[in-house]
């Protein structure tokens, strides 16, 4: 969407995609609404915190002026906390910046370095659900394509030894990759053989994934003298995606490889022929169908590749972070994914993103909660809040007063959602 | 005497677009005003502001000589106003009587609705008007002539006086359109007043009794239609001389091209829609299929495009058997397909221009080099091709969506017709397009037939079958039961044979005519 102040003599860059029209107003239409959705639901959760503070109440028990007071300063530290936490203290990041010390640096930035490494497991899952919007497959799956991907990258990841790390890495990232596209493709495969829709198949697809790796952690892959604790072996050194700092940053190269497969899915989808394929089977299936193409195909196709990007989610999160696999793998990745896709307009910059708010707010809501005692879930009814905001625009249209954009846009916004 | 309902200076400005610049238009009690125009000159724009549905920059609406404000269209039938829309606004699972109360429910006891009430004013409506429906029966049980009667029934149950009719015929067989206007003059002996939109020129003559021209948005004159004729109103409506009839050289047909040999298809439901089809079409031959809408003309070319498998037959295209190939492989054999159902299956709306431009051979050199789309030979194709087949869009990068209907016509046919191709399927090709549109695509289709393309041409306007063909095939509930070179029939015969009736007894028929008479 950065692409409005592309040169004109490439033709080719400007045409990057049919919502993409070298216009600001239309871009502006395209983001107004998620924008305009976080600060509506930073102001709902700054209401939030408020009436659900006890220090609130009290003081307006002694007096109203002294109420309305604690409210605001109680907002204050809240969203103060939580942006330290997620961004990092401004004063520390200057001093630390003219001290010149390296090590304080980092330090000073880690809570925002932090945010990125939360934000990778999303960026590859909502590439997955970015991906089958975009061909007319609404994937529910990514939770358990991620699980799957999960073992199979953590399988590879302990099981095979005396490899460098330049191969073993790569290697067990792409079993999670093959692992989730194996997941996906069986839906896609029941879909465009059976018709049995994909909403229904990956739902139940993923209670057959959890059981599944409950049963392999517990069993095949449990680690030894686990004492039954479903748990799997460290992988082994070679198979780390390496961090770039010591301890306590856990920043590493996940995220990079993370925005090289939003890149990747990008050029994928808006200037290969499959990618072609796949949206024209997504947005017209006749008129697919009309031009030749294998609706069936193209279906097993989008659904393996958007199994293979939630695959590469869990094996990230395994490689990169947790070393071994146990059932607490996810916090619902494969679940916001959904609402990330859609924030992001199912567009990979978009996805990037909203992946990137995401972590950030899920980074910033750990410390809000040890700074400010505030509950963590207030940042899941902040995120619901948004999300519900993004998903009904007639709502903040209503709240800002915007104008109804002209009919292909909102076609576009909801392209995929048809299911069918 | 006041006029019923009287427009004054009517402005509407859309971002970039003058929709209508000071229109003035006055309706006369018990009156038929035909307000011709192509696709696109702002006449939907403005009976949307008369309901309700915009609200103009600048102008004034009177109503028997009074000012009023329509800001919605309950506004529009408080005044009076009923609107037959294009598609219309039914529901197909509710009954006549449930459709016609819906939103104006009579009530007894309370809230039950008193359906027998409705029932028996609906009814009496029917009589009065000789709208003839069974207040019971299922909506979607009725056939599409039925519907429009019910939707025509709403308003008249509203106790609208001014009824407006958006393009009331584009849906309807020429059967249903005679129908429609014999309704149409009953309404307005009975005091109704009526505003008619269309662009076709036929059915302006035969009902109006005042047309308005519209263009780009302005009025361009004002006509009554004992001093018009169909080329007066077509230069009025385009802006120029528009040669209505097509011209076309004899030629010689060449080597056999598209051979269909006892073809049978079955639809989803099994139901055999192609009964034991047999015909040849040749190079530089039109080959035009006649029939009302449903009568297997569909099936027969999604068989014969590979969309279709068919049960039983064979199909040959350049000696080929193509009779269970899939639709790229037929493509790739040099056929070329303009869909009946453009926007269904011709286009890719939310999609640019140029991406539809190339829908059917972007993976192919040298739109595409191994994986790689090449955008800036696409893009050079889009506006090549933009110019060649004058398709008036923005540029080649916008939606075809924002296209108008002819416009989005001539994104497929120049798709279809830039390719090399032996053949070209085309369905209803100007099926709700204006008449500089037809003019143009009518001599696209001809031109490639005088290069020795074969044509077969399916068409439910039988002047378009009439105009075109080398030869006529009529099809009939499936069968083709008549295949005569066109200067053996005349468009009575053929329009007979469409109903069913057997060649021998139709081409004993000379004289009755079957439409009305053109004037």
């Amino acid at each position: 969407m950065s692409k409005n102040n592309e040169e004109k003599q490439d033709p080719g860059k400007v045409l990057l995609e049919e919502i993409n029209e070298p216009q600001k107003r239309r871009i502006w239409g395209v983001i107004s609404v998620p924008l305009l959705a976080i600060l509506t639901g930073v102001i709902i959760g700054a209401i939030l915190i408020a009436a659900t503070s006890t220090a609130v109440y009290d003081a307006f028990g002694e007096s109203f002026f002294k109420g309305i007071g604690t409210a605001f300063s109680e907002i204050f530290v809240a969203y103060r906390s939580m942006f330290t936490g997620s961004i990092g203290d401004p004063v520390r990041i200057i001093n630390a910046f003219s001290s010149g010390d390296a090590r304080e640096i980092r330090s000073a930035l880690n809570p925002f370095l932090e945010s990125l490494v939360q934000a990778t497991p999303y960026i590859f899952a909502g590439l997955a659900v970015a991906l089958g919007f975009r061909a007319g497959l609404f994937n529910i799956g990514v939770e358990g394509q991620l699980f799957i991907g999960a073992a199979c990258a953590t399988y590879v990841g302990y099981a095979i030894t005396g490899l460098p790390g330049i191969i073993h890495m790569p290697l067990a990232f792409i079993a999670g990759g093959l692992g989730g596209a194996l997941w996906g493709f069986i839906p896609g495969f029941l879909k465009a053989t059976t018709g049995g829709h994909e909403v229904i198949n990956t739902i139940m697809m993923n209670y057959i994934a959890f059981r599944l790796t409950e049963w392999l952690l517990s069993g095949p892959m449990s680690r030894p003298g686990s004492g039954g604790m479903p748990i799997s072996p460290i992988i082994e050194e070679s198979a780390q995606v390496p961090q770039f700092f010591q301890t306590p940053i856990r920043f590493h190269l996940g995220f990079f490889i993370a925005l090289g497969f939003a890149w990747l899915v990008w050029y994928l989808l808006f200037k290969t022929k499959w990618g072609l394929n796949l949206r024209t089977v997504g947005t017209n299936p006749r008129a697919a169908k009309y031009a030749g193409l294998s609706v069936v195909k193209n279906t097993m196709l989008a659904m393996a590749l958007s199994g293979g990007l939630a695959g590469l989610a869990g094996a990230v999160q395994i490689l990169a972070i947790n070393r071994s696999m146990a059932l607490g793998l996810s916090s619902g990745y494969g679940f916001d994914s959904i609402a990330l896709a859609l924030i992001g307009n199912n567009h990979p910059l978009g996805v990037v993103l909203s992946s990137i708010l995401f972590g950030t707010l899920r980074n910033g809501a750990t410390r809000m909660m040890v700074v400010a005692r505030i509950p963590i879930d207030i940042v899941d009814v902040l995120q619901a809040i948004i999300l519900m905001l993004v998903a009904a625009p007639a709502i903040i249209r209503t709240i800002y007063r915007l104008k109804q954009p002209k009919q292909e846009e909102t076609t576009v916004f909801v392209s995929g959602w048809g299911g069918g | 005497m006041t006029p019923i309902l009287q427009l004054k200076g009517i402005t509407k400005q859309f971002p970039g677009v003058l929709a209508n610049d000071h229109i003035d238009l006055r309706l006369n009690r018990g009156e038929i005003l035909a307000l011709l125009g192509e696709n696109g000159a702002g006449k939907t724009t403005l009976m949307n502001i008369l309901y309700g549905l915009y609200q103009p920059n600048e102008g004034e609406i009177l109503i028997n000589g009074e000012k009023i404000q329509i800001e919605s269209p309950t506004d529009a039938i408080k005044a009076g106003i009923g609107m037959v829309h294009q598609h219309f606004m039914l529901i197909p699972v509710f009954t006549v009587t449930e459709n016609v109360m819906l939103g104006e429910e009579s009530l007894k006891f309370g809230d039950f609705l008193d359906r027998q009430a409705a029932a028996k004013r609906i009814l009496d409506i029917s009589q009065t008007y000789n709208l003839q429906v069974n207040p019971n029966d299922l909506v979607k049980d009725l056939p599409v002539g039925v519907q429009q009667r019910v939707e025509i029934i709403k308003l008249l149950y509203r106790e609208a006086e001014i009824l407006i009719f958006d393009e009331p015929t584009a849906v309807l067989t020429p059967q249903e359109a005679d129908e429609l206007f014999i309704i149409m003059r009953t309404l307005s002996e009975q005091g109704k007043s009526i505003i008619f939109i269309t662009h076709k020129l036929r059915e302006v003559l035969a009902i109006a009794d005042r047309i308005m021209v519209i263009r780009r948005g302005k009025m361009v004159g004002e006509t009554l239609p004992e001093n018009a004729d169909k080329n007066s109103l077509a230069a009025m409506m385009v802006g120029r001389a528009v040669s209505l009839e097509v011209e076309k050289a004899e030629k010689e047909r060449g080597k056999l091209v598209l051979s269909i040999d006892d073809l049978v298809v079955a639809d989803k439901f099994l139901n055999i829609v192609v009964d034991h089809v047999s015909l040849d079409v040749h190079e530089g031959e039109i080959v035009g299929i006649a029939g009302v809408q449903g009568n297997g003309q569909t099936e027969l070319v999604e068989a014969v495009t590979g969309l279709k498998k068919p049960g039983e037959g064979k199909i040959t295209l350049l000696g080929e058997d193509i009779t269970k190939a899939n639709p790229r492989t037929i493509t790739e054999a040099g056929s070329a397909h303009v869909p009946e159902d453009r926007q269904a299956d011709g286009l890719v709306l939310p999609f640019p221009v140029a991406e539809n431009l190339v829908l059917c051979t972007y993976y192919q050199e040298p739109f595409s080099k191994g994986l790689v789309l090449q955008y800036g030979k696409i893009l050079e194709n889009a506006n090549q091709l933009i110019q060649d087949f004058d398709i008036r869009t923005p540029n080649a990068l916008t939606p075809v969506s924002n296209l108008s209907g002819g416009n989005q016509q001539k994104v497929i046919i120049a798709r279809e017709l830039s390719r090399p191709i032996q053949l070209l399927i085309a369905s209803q090709p100007t099926r709700g397009l204006d008449v500089g549109s037809i003019e143009y695509i009518h001599k696209r289709i001809i031109k490639k037939r005088d290069e020795g393309t074969a044509v077969l041409l399916v068409s439910s306007e039988l002047d378009e079958i009439m105009e075109l063909s080398d030869r006529i095939a009529v099809m009939y509930r499936g069968e083709i039961i008549a295949d005569f070179p066109n200067k053996d029939v005349t468009k009575e015969q053929v329009g007979l044979m469409m109903a069913g009736i057997l060649p021998e007894d139709a081409l004993a028929v000379k004289e009755e005519p079957l439409v009305e008479p053109e004037p």
